[in-house]
Formats: C-alpha cells, structure tokens, sequence
C-alpha cells in the first residue's frame, strides 16, 4: 500500500510517501510494523495522540482495519482556515 | 458551490462580488477572509502544505453540509497552498442565503470545520528558524458547536 507523510511527520520520517508491503490488519498494526523497523519511525509514531490518520483519503482512527485499503495518511492535527 | 485550492493570490473583494452578482433569490451573503498574521514582527513566509488527493474532497464534503444544514443558494470556499507573505490572504469563505443568520451561521460552521478538518498544515518562517503552528485545543472544542 501507498503510505503517505505530511508536516513534521513527513520532516521526522524524511520522505513524503512511500510503497510499503505489509501484513497489518489495522492501523496500530501497521505503525508497530514500521516503528518496529527503524528509529525513525518509532520517533514519528511516538504519541499517536499528537497524529491523525487517513485511510484512502478519509479521516480514520488507529483502530481500524486495512483491508482493501491503498492510501493510507499520517498527518499532525490539520491547522487550515 | 464553488471550491478552489490554489497557489496563487486573490483578490477577496472581487470573488466577492463576482458571488454575489446577478442573483435575485438570496437575501444574504456573509463572506470571510483569512490573512497571513505577523504576529511578533518577525514572520518571513508561511508555507502551507496540503493533501493534494484529499483536499478537494474534505472540502466540498464540508461546503455540502453547509449547504444542506442552512439551505443555502450557494456557498464559496478558496484555500491557498505554498508560500505566502505576511498581509496576503489565506483564504475566504462566503455563503449565500436567504436570511442573514442562515448566511452568518453557515461562514462559522465553514470556518471551524475548515480550520480543523481539511488537510492543509502550516509552517511560520521566522529569523529563529521555521516551525510548524500546532493546532490549539479550543478549535477543536470550537466542532462541538455544531454537533
């Protein structure tokens, strides 16, 4: 699947998206995956509190599933307006 | 509903009144503009990045409950992304109805939601270096509102 970085994720992860082949049947799966892989990512996903998600470009929760999913999103609380 | 998400500059006063020309069936129209706020003295840019695949989406699902909440004839939202200047607008909302508080009420509903709900991030370039503006606790508080 498509995994996406925006704002300090992108910045902490250092690139803004990127092809991962994965298992993870949800979420929090995943970012136990990518944490588990290397510092970097453990670093981004430190305080899943401070991020949100979206799941082929739809505001998600940690929780849910991926199956089917191709885009997923990490992103920092939005600020527009 | 007419919804841009644009690099460029705007003329707020302009999109304005090519709006609200030429109707007969509205009796309000209520607009909002965003300007790039120098704070403290010392803001050089402001750098906005958005979700390019969601961004349009976000918003027109925002506008369409605008839209059907307080019946509006019509409704405007442009956002810009990429660097702006201190001074330059950020982005505007205007809602079209046919009674002045449905207007009011709708532009409050679009700006909340925009604020915290439509995939744009910001980033103040300053002479201390660039950090990125944290979304504060009352905006989210500010969605209750309306729930």
């Amino acid at each position: 699947m498509n995994v996406m970085y925006f704002a300090w994720v992108r910045e902490r992860i250092g690139v803004p998206q990127e092809s991962v082949e994965t298992e993870a049947a949800t979420v929090n799966d995943l970012i136990a995956e990518l944490s588990s892989r290397e510092e970097r990512y453990a670093a981004a996903f430190a305080d899943t509190s401070a991020l949100r998600v979206a799941l082929d470009q739809e505001l998600s929760d940690f929780g849910a599933s991926l199956v089917g999913v191709r885009e997923v999103a990490f992103f920092p609380p939005m600020t527009g307006g | 509903m007419h919804i841009r998400v644009q690099p460029e500059q705007f003329d707020a006063g302009a999109e304005l009144n090519a709006f609200a020309q030429g109707r007969s069936d509205v009796g309000a129209v209520v607009s909002f503009t965003g300007v790039v706020r120098d704070t403290d003295g010392d803001l050089r840019e402001m750098l906005i990045e958005h979700y390019p695949g969601m961004t349009q989406s976000a918003i027109t699902k925002i506008a369409q409950e605008a839209v059907d909440r307080w019946v509006l004839a019509d409704c405007l939202v442009i956002h810009r992304y990429g660097s702006l200047k201190p001074g330059e607008p950020i982005m505007m909302v205007a809602a079209a109805a046919a009674h002045r508080a449905a207007s009011f009420e709708a532009a409050d509903f679009l700006m909340d939601y925009l604020k915290s709900r439509a995939p744009f991030w910001k980033k103040e370039l300053t002479s201390k270096g660039a950090d990125w503006v944290a979304a504060k606790g009352e905006d989210e508080d500010a969605l209750n509102r309306w729930r």
